[in-house]
């Protein structure tokens, strides 16, 4: 099971709290978590990757085993620490007022 | 007794102000999506208990909300709005093409007669549809497909859809406003459109009395007189007595004919409210003096309404979905600000009182008559 950390505010409407446990078919990558996590909350559709071009928000960053994976391709595969569950992966919002 | 229910977004979140007929004493829920940028909800005149809400923020997007329950519960529907076809390009603010590119939904105008079907007016520029209570949403694409489509261009805010009035004798005729592009009337029910700015006139734009590139900021109809519209332009408030098809100015004796909103009484369709702001640089009202200004002669002659009203060292700014009239028998006007200020007047407009005083920024203010 992939472990996934969400920000505040998409747990909130996802109304869960804490890590979501995620089952991926094959093998880990951005791609295939984040599908999973879509598939199970589909009201996190667009909050996370722009519905026209599937591309990260840019208020948003990917973080695995306390590495930016941000700016790698999205069917790289995440670190086996990620896919065997040991690690989270970490969608983090960028700090900023207002 | 009446109720009315005023719904209220703000920069961070949603509010809704509740009270009986007398509009004396009120109950304020909130906030909902709380941190989240509420740039409008609506209830359906066909379902008061059937709300829908626009969230979005800069980082997660957009997000579409819909309460069966008049806003005590909320589930989250349909947020994809994807351009038909090629989305092509609008102008930029240099003048240089840019791609149309989806950002967020400014209002939502559900249909009168079914609470299912509501529009929804977004940036970049377009008008989209669902029938489905929100669960889905297309575009109607002859709106953007206008001739000319590739030579608008964003006001400060983007450009974007921010006005939509539906004709409530012809389900086929619908009014909108795109900033800074203009007004436009289709009366097929969205497959043809054709741009009604004339009449109007914008300095700094190449020719003034140009076809399109008007920055409208509001308009509002009575539903008695749907051929009767007024416009509060980023200059000049407008009158047209012919759905569009002309525009002559009313702006007569107001301090300065700059604003955002504009309404009309529930029950007077030559009654109108303004509230004028000092300039399209400052946004605030002039002498610090809060007031709204109405008319009884559907323009040209308007007296300030103060009674109630901050006076003194007073700079917030009234938005252009920040006014709204109840339909009780004394017609109610609401209006709020970026202060956090809701005032209502349940006298249409002879003296006010705040609602509430300390809410985030307000965006947009509806209301509910509900029996």
């Amino acid at each position: 099971m992939i472990r996934l950390v969400l920000p505040a505010h998409l747990r909130t409407l996802a109304h869960v709290d804490g890590e979501v446990t995620l089952a991926v078919d094959g093998p880990a990558t951005q791609r295939t978590v984040l599908d999973a996590l879509e598939a199970s909350y589909p009201m996190l559709r667009g909050t996370i990757r722009d519905y026209a071009t599937q591309r990260r928000r840019p208020y948003l960053r990917f973080f695995a085993c306390e590495e930016d994976v941000s700016h790698e391709l999205p069917d790289a595969p995440l670190p086996d620490a990620v896919a065997t569950g040991g690690e989270p992966f970490l969608v983090v919002g960028a700090m900023a007022g207002g | 007794m009446s109720e009315v229910r005023v719904l209220v977004g703000t920069r961070k979140g949603a509010f809704v102000l509740a009270s009986d007929g007398k509009r004396e004493k009120w109950d304020v829920s909130g906030p909902h999506f709380a941190g989240w940028e509420v740039y409008h909800l609506k209830g359906s005149p066909a379902d008061p208990s059937r709300l829908y809400a626009s969230q979005s923020t800069s980082w997660f997007g957009q997000v579409m909300q819909r309460s069966n329950d008049a806003g005590k519960t909320w589930e989250p529907v349909g947020n994809k709005f994807e351009y038909e076809g090629v989305p092509g390009t609008h102008q930029w603010y240099d003048g240089t093409p840019h791609p149309w590119e989806f950002k967020r939904v400014w209002h939502l105008e559900p249909s009168p007669t079914d609470p299912d079907m509501v529009y929804a007016g977004v940036e970049d520029a377009a008008l989209f549809q669902s029938t489905d209570r929100g669960d889905t949403w297309h575009e109607l694409p002859g709106l953007r497909g206008h001739g000319s489509g590739s030579s608008w261009q964003p006001g400060a805010g983007g450009l974007c859809l921010h006005t939509i009035v539906l004709d409530p004798t012809d389900p086929k005729r619908i009014f909108v406003a795109i900033s800074a592009a203009g007004a436009f009337r289709t009366d097929d029910g969205g497959t043809t459109w054709r741009a009604i700015n004339r009449g109007l006139k914008s300095e700094g734009i190449p020719d003034p009395a140009a076809e399109v590139g008007h920055c409208v900021h509001r308009i509002a109809m009575h539903r008695s007189r749907p051929n009767v519209l007024f416009m509060q332009k980023h200059w000049d408030v407008m009158r047209t007595d012919d759905a569009g098809d002309s525009w002559h100015e009313v702006s007569g004796n107001l301090p300065t004919d700059f604003g955002f909103t504009i309404d009309v009484h529930a029950h007077q369709p030559d009654t109108i409210y303004v509230v004028p702001i000092k300039s399209d640089s400052e946004h605030y009202p002039p002498d610090g003096k809060l007031r709204v200004y109405r008319s009884r002669s559907g323009g040209t002659e308007w007296e300030p309404l103060t009674k109630g009203l901050p006076q003194r060292d007073c700079y917030v700014n009234v938005l252009r979905d920040a006014m709204a009239v109840d339909s009780l028998e004394s017609c109610g006007v609401y209006f709020g600000t970026t202060g956090g200020q809701v005032y209502a007047s349940a006298d249409a407009g002879d003296s006010w009182a705040p609602i509430v005083r300390d809410l985030p920024a307000v965006l947009s203010v509806e209301v509910q008559t509900l029996p």
